[in-house]
């Protein structure tokens, strides 16, 4: 006999809990430097959410953690842990990056714009689609072979910007592309001058929306999210497990490959070697403390970007590294205390055992 | 409500307890006095509070309220570290062994006999066969538990339980994933403990076991105690009408009648060996004239099944791979027409789970085909079969037949949800309206469509497995355990959907570790020993005498 709890119970508690942990472990961080937690949090405050410069900086990077976040998400609701998304999210860019090199200089940004999208998407889901297969194909564990993709598709990626004559010369990026670039908000709103916000962001909106829809309303999500919770019942039920590992993987490949298009398309107009910097390993946590739900995502992808950004503005009177020690901090209390963490760390002989079914 | 009070010492006694799982009230002033030396059933339907209420006796929950005493000591929240120190132990309905270690190793898991640093294998194999040799439970103990059939498996549980020293020995509904013959053998060695001065409390479901075997009984309902009384001033009527709180049929063997009523080729006067006879025949009796419900019955004869139709599943010399064997199910034929149920008898273990699943298409067929109404369908994948109308109770509704997490709403439409949904989305309203009618059709209980499925209890659970599986238009069903755990009210039920099946011409293999439930059920008997079908015969020719030696393979 299994309690029942409430949804706020089950659903923002846990999650406020380890920010409450984060935030008491930052107050002794604070204090061991012998400064005033009060003003440190204020001074974290005010260079992000306190002007125009920083809240378009948050925006930015909270713009690329959406695209990782929801791609870590949408892997775990099949029940698959992808640690992808660092690789994903480059060769997303890459592709997009790429792409606008090849394209006439003279197409029309309404042509040029999506088929960059476009590439950015494939460029993802072609990264996610292999340990995709890996599993469903061979039972490979889809930790193992997306850590290991990481290390193959980043190096991929700077030896094909600097073997192939790809690269600007004593640099590691690739010639500026303006005809696919993305407006900045600062072109539309003048205060956000010099952030690197822009209109990537709404592409993220677009995509949570969607997300949301494919994993809650759709068919396609109902199957997922079987698959996630008790793969055995799908089976039986007549769904395809490994097909589903196989989309659910193209389709979080996918999303991350997109977030690629904020620096290339949005911010820089070019591709530049490292430029997803953690982004995609962040997106596990902004994923965990968002609970795999698109809109939780977003919100943890605002939190997290926050930080970051935050991490700049603190820097004169604690080490900016502080705030990596407080995402680790909120990574760790929430995955003691959110239960479907749990749940996935226990279920998983259970789902090694699925047979591969019948072909038709 | 008055208890009868045991006479002699009290190994438990457990007064008022309360115990809450968030708006849940699971125990509410429950009791329970257990004599020292007894063996002791808690029966109840499903989601009762038997398991919980004895899970506060082992020190696994605290109670909310109440107080427990064991041995006349009050024990009131105590942990399990200080109940098994104290001697008491539980033994689990999933074990608690570790497959990769010996017998041996399982037993002393813990409390390992040592020489220096390393670990006495020798002390540890004869301290275990002298404990067996004692209590008459037999053991390799240099076995791998891995290579362990289940009822091998639980002995070891217990014998773990014994040799840390148990005076009082808590079984979790044991006999639920025992065959027939590992029941009998299960009692035999509760005998054998309690005659060496332990004391046994368990929970069962099955009812015309414990009146063999138990001294005393508590019935639980909705959380409270509604009465305890002495086995051997009881019926199996009785205890069920306790346990339901309303009149329920049974048969000689306990099994509920259904509302079509076949009593009269189930009556059985001969009762099993084990029971006092003049107490099985008042209850047989007793439950035809005091317990029947003679508004609902029409008809008493069952409609002759038309076995001269052509089959409607049809299996030909089918080969399947089991896990472990290349040949779990062995060039196995078998047809079943419309309007016929084909109860598939045998101990667990000789190839029924391969052969269901084979057919339902989750395992494939090495050589041989099957066809459903003459369609070969032996290449189908899982979904073309369901379109097909071949439906499946899976024996695992936990792994195979829920989601649990998902509403009830949400997994009466598992496997159905293409026609539940338009353009790509799931109609919500077609869902809701569509679980609305299931829920009162199949009288699931609470009637919320928005629940989980997790907050059900097992009965109710397995209802939605029934309701799901069981449209208006399928044409074959695989019934694998369609009642085990499952309560006496589900049980009557769930017979009731599969006989009401039959009159409408479906096909059903039923495949049950009950040999009552065959009985009560089938048109035709199947025995399956080592992949293959051993005998087979009509209803009217079978019994569990006639039966038994065919599935032990005594007789081929």
């Amino acid at each position: 006999m299994s309690g029942t709890k409430t949804a706020i119970e089950e659903g923002v508690l846990p999650t406020l809990t380890a920010l409450l942990v984060a935030l008491v472990a930052g107050d002794l961080l604070i204090l061991s430097y012998g400064q005033s937690p009060s003003e440190v949090w204020r001074l974290m405050l005010s260079g992000t959410w306190g002007n125009a410069y920083g809240i378009g900086q948050v925006l930015y990077k909270a713009t690329t953690l959406v695209f990782t976040g929801l791609s870590v998400a949408i892997g775990l609701r099949a029940g698959l842990f992808n640690i992808g998304a660092e690789s994903q999210l480059a060769a997303g860019g890459f592709a997009a990056g790429v792409l606008g090199l090849l394209l006439p200089v003279s197409l029309t940004p309404w042509l040029a714009i999506p088929v960059c999208l476009l590439a950015a998407l494939l460029g993802g889901a072609m990264v996610g689609f292999v340990p995709g297969v890996l599993r469903a194909r061979f039972g490979a564990h889809e930790v193992i072979a997306t850590i290991m993709l990481n290390f193959i598709v980043l190096a991929f990626l700077n030896w094909a910007i600097s073997a192939t004559g790809l690269a600007v010369t004593e640099t590691l990026h690739t010639p500026v592309v303006l005809s696919t670039a993305v407006p900045r908000l600062a072109a539309y709103v003048p205060m956000f001058h010099g952030s690197a916000a822009n209109g990537t962001i709404l592409l993220a909106l677009l995509t949570v929306v969607i997300v949301a829809w494919l994993l809650f309303r759709a068919r396609f999500g109902y199957e997922l999210r079987a698959v996630g919770l008790q793969p055995m019942a799908a089976e039986s039920s007549g769904i395809r497990v490994p097909r589903v590992w196989i989309t659910a993987m193209v389709l979080a490949g996918g999303v991350a490959g997109l977030g690629g298009t904020n620096f290339v398309l949005g911010y820089k107009n070019y591709f530049e070697d490292g430029f997803s910097g953690g982004a995609g390993f962040l997106g596990i946590a902004v994923a965990l403390v968002g609970r795999n739900n698109p809109f939780g995502v977003l919100l943890a992808a605002l939190f997290f970007a926050t930080l970051s950004q935050g991490g700049l503005a603190i820097h004169a009177l604690v080490p900016k590294q502080m705030v990596e020690v407080l995402e680790g901090i909120v990574i760790l209390a929430v995955a003691v205390s959110v239960p479907e963490v749990r749940r996935l760390l226990r279920s998983r002989p259970a789902k090694a055992a699925v047979t591969t079914p019948v072909q038709a | 409500m008055s208890l009868d009070t045991p006479a002699g010492h009290l190994a438990v006694r457990m007064s008022h307890v309360q115990k809450f799982f968030g708006p849940v009230h699971a125990n509410r002033d429950a009791s329970l006095d257990v004599a020292v030396g007894e063996i002791h059933a808690v029966v109840g339907e499903n989601g009762a509070g038997k398991s919980t209420l004895l899970r506060v006796l082992s020190g696994m929950y605290a109670p909310d309220g109440g107080t427990v005493e064991v041995f006349g000591r009050d024990v009131t929240g105590w942990r399990t570290a200080n109940a098994i120190a104290a001697g008491v132990g539980m033994v689990h309905q999933h074990f608690m062994l570790v497959p990769t270690l010996t017998v041996a190793e399982n037993v002393v898991l813990g409390r390992e006999p040592m020489t220096g640093l390393t670990y006495d294998r020798a002390s540890a194999e004869s301290a275990l066969g002298k404990l067996s040799r004692e209590t008459g439970l037999a053991c390799v103990p240099s076995r791998m538990v891995s290579e362990l059939s289940v009822g091998e498996a639980q002995r070891v549980e217990i014998l773990k339980t014994l040799y840390r020293g148990a005076k009082l020995l808590i079984l979790d509904e044991p006999t639920a994933v025992l065959s027939p013959p590992e029941v009998g053998e299960l009692w035999r060695v509760l005998r054998t403990v309690r005659d060496a001065g332990a004391t046994i409390v368990l929970v069962t479901h099955k009812l015309d076991e414990l009146m063999d075997v138990t001294d005393r009984i508590t019935v639980m309902r909705q959380g409270k105690t509604v009465t305890g009384m002495r086995t051997s001033e009881t019926t199996p009527a009785a205890i069920a009408t306790a346990m339901v709180g309303r009149a329920v049929r049974l048969d000689a063997s306990g099994m509920p009648v259904g509302a079509e009523g076949r009593e009269v080729e189930l009556a059985r006067a001969v009762p099993d060996a084990g029971g006092p006879p003049d107490q099985m025949l008042i209850s047989s009796a007793h439950d035809r004239i005091a317990l029947s419900v003679p508004a609902a019955i029409t008809s008493t004869l069952a409609p002759t099944p038309a076995y001269t139709d052509t089959p409607r599943l049809r299996l030909t010399a089918v080969t399947v791979a089991g896990a472990r064997s290349k040949t779990a199910v062995d060039t196995l034929s078998l047809t079943i027409a419309p309007g016929e149920i084909l109860g598939l008898a045998g101990v667990e273990g000789n190839g029924q789970t391969e052969l269901i699943e084979a057919i339902a298409g989750l395992r494939p067929v090495t050589s041989g085909t099957i066809t459903v109404d003459g369609t070969d369908i032996t290449k189908y994948s899982i979904g073309k079969r369901l379109a097909h109308g071949i439906t499946h109770i899976p024996e695992d509704r936990h792994a195979r037949g829920l989601v649990l997490d998902y509403s009830i709403a949400d997994n009466l439409i598992l496997g159905r949800q293409k026609q539940f949904s338009s353009s790509g989305a799931i109609n919500r309203a077609r869902t809701l309206a569509f679980a609305e009618d299931r829920i009162k059709a199949f009288d699931i209980r609470p009637t919320d469509p928005n629940l989980p499925a997790r907050a059900l209890s097992g009965g109710n659970q397995q209802k939605i497995v029934v309701a799901r599986e069981m449209p208006a238009d399928f044409r074959v069903l695989l019934a694998a355990q369609p009642t085990r755990g499952v309560d006496v009210g589900a049980i009557e039920f769930i017979h009731d959907q599969l006989r009401a099946a039959r009159r409408s011409g479906k096909a059903i293999l039923l495949v049950s570790a009950e040999l009552h439930e065959i009985l009560a059920l089938s048109d035709r008997v199947a025995v399956m020993y080592r992949g293959k079908i051993v005998t087979e015969m009509p209803r009217a020719e079978a019994s569990e005498e006639v039966l038994g030696p065919w599935m032990t393979g005594a007789q081929s």
